[in-house]
C-alpha cells in the first residue's frame, strides 16, 4: 500500500508538485526503481449518492443523457446505462478543473485552428449551464424544471443549443451541448470502471470485447464474428460480486 | 546559484528513445554518463500492466503517459498577422515525458526512409528543373546518405527485433517486401506479424490494381525475440491498446523493453527523474558547453558539470532549450538569417473512410496492434513522376488501422445526427463493419521559409521563461499532394467493396486541434554546410563542437514516413563517432 501510494504520487502528480517543496526527484542507479506489487491501479468510480451535481443538476444530466443517448428496446440509454454518474465523478475530479492543461492567461478568442483558448473549466461550465438551462426551463414550463419536460420539449432544447439558436444565461449553450455530448458519449463508452457504460451496455451494442487484451487466436479468423462476451478492467459481473449501491 | 554537483564526462538532456540509445552506447565505451529526464520513471510492471493498460479514457482522452500542458507547451499561430496563443491541451501532436520518453507510447512503425529523401533537393532539382519547386520551399540534403544510414537502420531494427518482410536485399528485389526501399544488408530480424481482415482485404484490392503490397514493419513483435543486449521481447498478443498506450507485454519495442534493463545495470551510469533541464552553460567563449542546470521537483536548481552535453529532449524542446540558452543563431524569416528554428515541419496525413455491407463484413476492429498494417509505396517520395501533377513528395498508405477502441473509433456515414436514436443506431451498425485509419495516408511534408520556431513574447511556463512559438501553416503544395494520394487511397478502399468511401484529405488551414502524428521536425537542421544548417552530419553543434543534438529538430523537411528507425539511425552513428573519433580528439568531427 505504501507502494502504491509512492508511485501515485510519482507519475499521477508529480508534476503539480513542481514549485511545491515537496517530493525530491529521483536517483536511478544499478536496478530498476520498483518493488513487486507496486502499481498505480485506476481508481474506480464510487457507487452512492451524487459527487459534484446537486440531486436537482443530476436529474437535469439524466434527461439529457436519456435525450442524447435515447433507450431502445436492446440497449438502455443514457440515464440507465449511467452517464451521468460518469459525468458527475469525472467532473468531481481531475477532468473537472482542467487539471494538467495550460492554464495561465492572458484569455483571449484565436482562430478555431488554435483551439480552446477559454478559461472556463469543465466543472464551472456545468455548474453555470445547469442552473441557466433550469432558469430557462421553470420559466417557459411552469416552473418545471427539464427533467419533467416532454421528450419532444428536452429535444427542442437540445436543438436550441446545438444549433447556438437558444442562448442559456451567462454561458454559452453551444459551447455547453459540445462538452455534454462528448462527456456522454464517453460515458456510454468508456471502462465500467469509472461509473457509465453500466453492465457494458455500450460495448455490448457495438459489439467491443473491452480490455481482454489478447487476440492471438482470432487475428487470423477472418470476418467470424468474436465469440466472447466484453470484459472490464474489474472483470466481468459475473465473476464478481455487484458493488452495494 | 544552482547547487554544483561533481562533473561527469557526458550529460544527456532526455532519457527517450535516443536518450537511451546514447547513453548505453557511452557507459559501453567506459564513460560516466549521467541522464536528467523532465518526466517520473517509467516501467511496464508498475505503470501499464495488462491488468489496467487498456484503459481509453486514462491514456486515450486523459492523456496520462504524457507530458502535460501545464509544465511546458508552446503556442502557435498560422502566420505572423495573427497572436499566437498557447496550446492549453494536445490535439496535432502528442508528447513523451519520463523515462523512456514517447517510446512508451508511440505504435512502432519501423520505416526506412527513402534513398532519395536525404539528398532532396539535388535529386528533384536534377529530374525536374529548380524552377519545378515553389520560390519559398526550403527543402535541402541532409549531408549524410541511405548507404552511409543502413547499418545504423540494421542496428535499430535489431535492437527493437523488427517484425517485417525485406523488399530489397543487398539490391535483389523480394516478393512480398517493399520493393521501393533501399537495399538492406540483412532481413527484417522477426518475420512480419499477422494480418488481421480488413488489413489482408487492403493487400487483396492493391495486388489487382497492380500495386505491390507489403506488410507494414513493426515494433510489436511477431514473436519473442532476444536482441542484442540480451533483453528478451515478448509476442504481441493484438490487443488494440498500443498507440497513446504502455505496453504490458513486453512486445513493442521501447526502451523500457530494448535498453533500459541493462544500462540501468551499468556502473557507470545513473539517470535523475523528474529533473528538467532549463539551460545549457556555456564558458566565456561560448563556443564550449560546460554542462547543464535542472530544476527538481522542489524548484532547487543543481549544476551538472559535464564534458560532452548530448541533447536529446525531443525535436521542439531540443530547439527550445538550444534559444533559451543562446546557442546559434535565431532564424529570422525576414532575412532568412540564422538556423535555430528555421525549417519547421510536420507531415500531411489523410485518409479515407469506407462503410461495408454490415452482412457481409465483419472486420472485428478491436483485433490490431500500433504498427500493424498492409501498405503500399507506389506514392511515397519521388516513387512517381510528378512532372504533369504540380507537386513533389508523397507518402506510404495502407490500411494501418490500430484498434477498435470505441470512443475514438465509432465513425458514422456523413449525414448522421450528433446525437439521439440515429447516431445510437449508426455507431451499432457501423462499428464492426468500417475501415477507418486516421493516417491512411502518411504523407510528407516540406518546409517552407515562413514555417519557423521562434520565442514566444507573452507566455511563459512555470520557470518564468518564454514559451516556444510555433508559426505553421500547409502549403498548395502538400494540400495537391494530399488531394492526389487520398484518391488514390480511396480508390483502393472502394475495391476491397465498401458501399460508401468518405474521403478526408488534408484541408488548410494547419490545425493544433486533430491530431495528425507526432512527427514535428527541424528547427536545428542537419547539413554538410555550416552556412545553412545548425549541426553537422554528425549531429554535432557547429557553434559549440562538445554539444550534439539529437531527434527529428536535425531533418531538414519531413518524409511520407514516421521517423524514429531515422533518428534512431543517426544516433548509433554519431554514438559511433563519439567512441571512434570524438573521444581521441575532441572538437569539430567536421571542418567548416
Ligand atoms: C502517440 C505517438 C505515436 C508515435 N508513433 C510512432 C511510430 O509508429 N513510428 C515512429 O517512427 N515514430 C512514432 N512516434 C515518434 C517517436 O516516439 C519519436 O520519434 C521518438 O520517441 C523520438 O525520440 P527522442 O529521443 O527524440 O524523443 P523522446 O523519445 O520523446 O524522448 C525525449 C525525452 O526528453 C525529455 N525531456 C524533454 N525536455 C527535457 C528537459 N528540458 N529536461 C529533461 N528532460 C527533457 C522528455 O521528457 C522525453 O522523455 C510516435 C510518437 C507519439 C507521441
Amino acid at each position: 500500500m505504501a507502494g502504491i501510494a509512492r508511485r501515485r504520487l510519482l507519475t499521477t502528480t508529480a508534476w503539480l508538485l513542481c514549485g511545491a517543496a515537496s517530493a525530491r526527484a529521483m536517483t536511478v542507479k544499478g536496478a530498476l526503481p520498483w518493488a513487486p506489487g507496486e502499481a498505480d491501479p485506476p481508481q474506480p468510480a464510487r457507487p452512492g449518492p451524487w459527487v459534484f451535481f446537486t440531486p436537482e443538476e443530476g436529474a437535469d444530466v439524466e434527461a439529457l443523457a436519456d435525450r442524447l443517448i435515447p433507450p431502445d428496446p436492446d440497449t438502455p440509454g443514457g440515464r440507465d446505462s449511467g452517464c451521468a454518474v460518469f459525468i458527475d465523478r469525472q467532473l468531481a475530479g481531475a477532468y473537472g478543473s482542467y487539471q494538467g492543461y495550460y492554464m495561465r492567461p492572458p484569455f483571449q478568442d484565436g482562430s478555431k485552428e488554435q483551439g480552446m483558448q477559454s478559461p472556463v473549466t469543465p466543472a464551472q461550465r456545468y455548474r453555470a449551464a445547469l442552473a441557466a438551462l433550469d432558469k430557462h426551463c421553470r420559466a417557459a414550463f411552469a416552473g418545471k424544471p427539464f427533467a419533467q419536460i416532454p421528450d419532444d420539449q428536452k429535444d427542442a432544447i437540445i436543438r436550441g443549443l446545438e444549433s447556438s439558436s437558444l442562448q442559456l444565461d451567462g454561458s454559452s449553450g453551444r459551447a455547453f451541448f459540445e462538452l455534454l455530448l462528448k462527456d456522454t458519449q464517453h460515458g456510454f463508452l468508456a471502462d465500467p470502471i469509472y461509473g457509465g457504460n453500466r453492465d457494458m451496455a455500450g460495448w455490448k451494442m457495438i459489439g467491443f470485447p473491452g480490455a481482454r487484451y489478447d487476440y492471438r487466436d482470432w487475428v487470423e479468423r477472418h470476418n467470424e464474428p468474436y465469440p466472447r462476451p466484453p470484459m472490464g478492467i474489474e472483470g466481468r459481473p459475473a465473476w464478481t460480486p455487484p458493488r452495494s449501491q | 546559484m544552482p547547487r554544483k554537483l561533481p562533473g561527469k564526462d557526458v550529460v544527456i538532456i532526455g532519457l527517450g528513445w535516443t536518450g537511451s540509445i546514447l547513453a548505453h552506447e557511452l557507459t559501453a565505451a567506459g564513460l560516466d554518463v549521467v541522464a536528467i529526464e523532465r518526466g517520473p520513471w517509467r516501467d511496464t510492471a508498475t505503470d501499464f500492466p495488462p491488468s489496467y493498460a487498456p484503459d481509453e479514457l486514462r491514456y486515450r482522452l486523459h492523456h496520462e503517459l504524457f507530458l502535460r500542458p501545464a509544465q511546458s507547451t508552446l503556442t502557435f499561430r498560422n502566420n505572423p498577422s495573427q497572436t499566437a496563443l498557447p496550446i492549453r491541451t494536445w490535439g496535432a501532436f502528442m508528447l513523451g515525458n519520463g523515462a523512456g520518453g514517447a517510446g512508451v507510447h508511440w505504435n512502432a512503425e519501423t520505416w526506412r526512409f527513402l534513398p532519395t529523401d536525404f539528398t532532396l533537393r539535388s535529386h528533384l532539382t536534377q529530374r525536374y528543373g529548380a524552377a519545378f519547386l515553389p520560390e519559398d520551399m526550403t527543402i535541402q540534403d541532409w549531408g549524410v546518405t541511405y548507404d552511409e544510414l543502413e547499418p545504423y537502420y540494421d542496428r535499430f531494427e535489431h535492437l527493437c527485433g523488427t517484425s517485417g518482410t525485406a523488399g530489397n536485399l543487398r539490391g535483389v528485389i523480394q516478393e512480398g517486401g517493399n520493393p521501393f526501399e533501399g537495399p538492406r544488408s540483412r532481413a527484417y530480424p522477426t518475420p512480419a506479424q499477422k494480418q488481421p481482415f480488413s488489413h489482408t482485404l487492403f493487400a487483396q484490392a492493391a495486388r489487382e490494381m497492380g500495386y505491390k503490397p507489403f506488410p507494414q514493419p513493426s515494433g510489436n513483435l511477431s514473436q519473442a525475440y532476444t536482441n542484442p543486449l540480451g533483453v528478451t521481447l515478448g509476442p504481441c498478443t493484438y490487443c488494440g491498446f498500443c498507440e497513446w498506450f504502455g505496453c504490458g507485454n513486453y512486445s513493442k519495442a521501447s526502451p523500457q523493453t530494448t535498453i533500459l534493463p541493462v544500462l540501468v545495470r551499468q556502473p557507470n551510469f545513473e539517470a535523475r527523474t523528474e529533473c528538467e533541464v532549463t539551460r545549457i552553460l556555456l564558458d566565456s567563449t561560448g563556443k564550449r558547453a560546460t554542462g547543464v542546470v535542472y530544476a527538481d521537483t522542489s524548484g532547487e536548481e543543481w549544476e551538472q558539470p559535464a564534458d560532452i552535453v548530448l541533447l536529446c529532449a525531443f525535436s521542439i524542446f531540443n530547439v527550445w532549450l538550444l534559444m533559451l540558452s543562446g546557442i546559434g543563431e535565431r532564424y529570422d524569416p525576414q532575412t532568412g538569417r540564422g538556423h535555430i528554428g528555421r525549417n519547421f515541419s510536420h507531415q500531411t496525413v489523410s485518409s479515407a473512410i469506407g462503410f461495408f455491407d454490415r452482412r457481409k463484413f465483419n472486420f472485428n476492429p478491436f483485433i490490431a496492434s500500433g504498427a500493424i498494417g498492409m501498405c503500399i509505396d507506389e506514392f511515397n517520395g519521388d516513387n512517381f513522376d510528378h512532372s504533369k501533377l504540380g507537386f513533389v513528395g508523397g507518402g506510404y498508405m495502407g490500411q494501418v488501422q490500430s484498434n477498435g477502441r470505441p470512443m475514438e473509433t465509432t465513425p458514422v456515414p456523413p449525414g448522421t445526427p450528433l446525437w439521439g436514436p440515429e447516431w445510437k443506431r449508426a455507431i451499432r451498425d457501423n462499428y464492426l463493419s468500417t475501415v477507418f485509419a486516421g493516417a491512411g495516408v502518411h504523407g510528407s511534408c516540406y518546409s517552407y521559409r515562413g514555417n519557423y520556431l521562434d520565442l514566444d513574447p507573452t507566455y511563459r511556463d512555470r520557470f518564468g521563461r518564454p514559451l516556444l512559438r510555433l508559426t505553421m501553416d500547409l502549403h498548395e503544395n502538400e494540400l495537391k499532394m494530399s488531394a492526389f494520394l487520398t484518391d488514390r487511397y480511396a480508390e483502393i478502399i472502394q475495391r476491397m467493396g465498401a458501399t460508401q468511401v468518405v474521403k478526408q484529405p488534408r484541408k488548410g488551414p494547419y490545425s493544433i486541434v486533430d491530431y495528425q502524428t507526432s512527427h514535428i521536425c527541424g528547427g536545428a537542421i542537419m547539413g554538410s554546410d555550416p552556412g545553412s544548417s545548425a549541426v553537422n552530419p554528425w549531429l554535432q553543434s557547429w557553434d559549440v563542437p562538445n554539444l550534439f543534438v539529437f531527434g527529428m529538430s536535425a531533418f531538414p523537411q519531413n518524409a511520407g514516413y514516421n521517423p524514429t528507425n531515422t533518428v534512431a539511425a543517426l544516433a548509433f552513428r554519431t554514438a559511433e563517432a563519439i567512441r571512434t573519433q570524438y573521444l581521441k580528439n575532441p572538437g569539430p568531427l567536421v571542418h567548416a
